[in-house]
């Protein structure tokens, strides 16, 4: 099974045998391949009950909660890392919850589409309207994206929340690129946080 | 009778909550599927408040298929060709187990002579059982609304007896209004003039209308509104019009008044007081310090629960308190809240994705 190129950043930069709590899991594919291939103990977090099902059904652990206000119950540390995938960007309050990923989990992985990635600036720029791009495929009405953020963001929220950025990967075209301008060329950033 | 139920005698006194014991106690239950050598195969499903072992058989009264027989069976969600699933009568029932019309050491029957018993007691009943099938490690155990309790308590109180824990559609303790409900029942059986103090086995008349009462009232918090409104509506029963009288006009009067006669056929006023006592009882937490994660605490279970959105007799937010001790107590746990039409009692009707998520888990 292929995973998504910022959940295999993540899935190889997991160190094995670790606490996982995966927020926004959605089928468990990421939880799933912790769990086969680098022998983690694997939680997740989801929303959508349907995808629980899928979950549960296939063995996983996973709860059906909302992040902006579950990942409350849990103690602190309790996981030696905390898995925000393509989430902060639906999250309510992206700062509260980049608190409680900071807590529960020893270090934190984030990632999200990076708005400022050029064919956003120039659907934008030249569209006057707001884009609809690969990264950002659903228009605005109907997005559950409400707080986008570019990687720039990212690094300021991270420095004000006195956060330490462990590592970081950028992706374009399904493919990992350089850190250089990463904010104009990445589709996606992946971040390790620490704190 | 259809399907004699196995018997266990319990060879040593049963030490209940109320410091009490009860001595001579017996289990009456039911097996599916085989055991395998090692005993690692085995199911315990634990039956709610009216529930009984005939869990994926015939009832011997009533002659209606087993309560669960959409769910344990050869290739069902809890499937009879892999596993080996128990069901038994609870202690304090009425289907072959010990309760208050068993007849006491003394010869006569106990009826309100029955200790009072507690979920806890009827887990130390069902752990009795297990001990005697020799079964030290329950591949899982598996219960709806009382029955969840129950397994609950079989894993804060026995951690090692069992690997997985389903519940659905259950609490970790009985609110002031489960409370009141079951008051409301518990005073109809002693409101009515047959039931006589509890002691009325030796006579013609049984508090069977106030058994029906009880029943009828509780059957309402079983249901949904919208489940109620679709199922009957204003709909009169046999009738074109109004009959300004008091006859069971409504068809959801008809179907209540169906509901509670038909109870009393198989249940036995004493053995509902003494099981709704039992659960207005439970709080799991107050067991364990008044911390709910406490009871968890250590566990190596993993844990599943389950509850339905139009359940308002144990509503979604109770699941939920219990994943969030489960949570930090550092536990395995899954949880999902589906949808359904029926109320409490959807965990016993069909539903796909519920049938999918047990099968998931289970396996």
């Amino acid at each position: 099974m292929t995973l998504r190129p910022d959940l295999a950043a993540i899935a190889a930069h997991v160190a094995p045998g670790s606490r996982v709590l995966d927020i926004g899991c959605g089928d468990g594919a990421l939880m799933a391949e912790l769990q086969s291939v680098s022998g983690c103990d694997a939680r997740g977090m989801e929303l959508d009950g349907a995808l629980v099902e899928r979950c549960v059904s296939r063995g996983l652990s996973v709860v059906q909660g909302d992040a902006n206000v579950d990942l409350a119950e849990y103690p602190d540390k309790a996981f030696d890392y905390a898995i925000l995938s393509q989430t902060l960007q639906t999250a309510t309050r992206p700062d509260l919850i980049l608190d409680e990923l900071l807590r529960v989990g020893r270090r934190a992985f984030v990632s999200f589409p990076n708005f400022a990635h050029w064919r956003t600036r120039a659907a934008l720029m030249f569209g006057g309207r707001m884009p609809v791009t690969r990264a950002l495929p659903v228009s605005w009405y109907e997005t559950q994206n409400i707080h986008h953020v570019t990687v720039e963001d990212f690094r300021d929220l991270a420095r004000e929340k006195g956060a330490r950025v462990e590592r970081a990967w950028f992706f374009a075209n399904e493919s990992e690129i350089g850190a250089p301008a990463a904010n104009w060329r990445a589709e996606f950033a992946v971040f390790e946080l620490s704190r | 009778m259809l399907n004699p139920s196995l018997v266990f005698q319990i060879p040593q006194p049963l030490p209940l909550d109320s410091g009490q014991a009860l001595d001579g106690a017996q289990i009456a239950y039911q097996t599916y599927g085989t055991l395998a050598p090692d005993a690692s195969n085995a199911v315990l499903v634990c039956h709610a408040l009216t529930g009984d072992q005939y869990l994926a058989s015939p009832h011997p009264i009533t002659g209606k298929p087993g309560w669960w027989e959409r769910m344990v069976g050869p290739g069902k969600p809890i499937d009879t060709n892999r596993h080996f699933v128990i069901c038994a009568n609870v202690i304090g029932s009425c289907m072959g187990s010990s309760g208050p019309a068993s007849i006491a050491p003394d010869g006569r029957t106990y009826a309100m002579r029955f200790p009072v018993i507690t979920i806890r007691d009827m887990v130390r009943g069902l752990v009795a059982l297990l001990d005697g099938l020799g079964i030290d490690q329950l591949h899982a155990v598996v219960g709806g609304s009382m029955g969840g309790m129950q397994a609950l308590s079989l894993a804060a109180n026995w951690p090692t007896r069992a690997a997985r824990v389903l519940v659905l559609a259950s609490t970790a303790r009985h609110s002031a209004q489960n409370i009141a409900f079951h008051e409301v029942g518990r005073q109809a059986i002693m409101a009515d003039p047959a039931w006589a103090g509890g002691n009325y086995y030796a006579s013609e008349a049984r508090p069977d209308n106030g058994l029906a009462v009880a029943r009828m009232a509780a059957h309402i918090t079983y249901l949904s509104e919208a489940g109620l409104t679709e199922k009957f509506g204003r709909r009169l029963q046999d009738r074109e019009a109004k009959g300004f009288g008091f006859d069971a006009e409504f068809q959801v009067e008809s179907y209540l008044r169906y509901q509670g006669s038909g109870f009393t056929r198989r249940f036995d006023a004493n053995s509902y007081l003494y099981i709704t006592r039992a659960m207005d009882y439970f709080d799991l937490a107050e067991e364990h310090g008044g911390k709910l994660a406490n009871a968890f605490a250590g566990t190596q279970a993993r844990f599943c629960l389950i509850s339905f959105d139009t359940d308002w007799l144990y509503p979604t937010a109770e699941s939920r308190h219990i994943v969030h001790a489960l949570n930090a107590a550092g536990a395995k746990v899954s949880f999902v809240e589906l949808s359904a039409a029926h109320g409490h009692d959807s965990f016993l009707l069909p539903h796909d994705q519920c049938d999918r998520v047990v099968k998931g888990f289970i396996e």
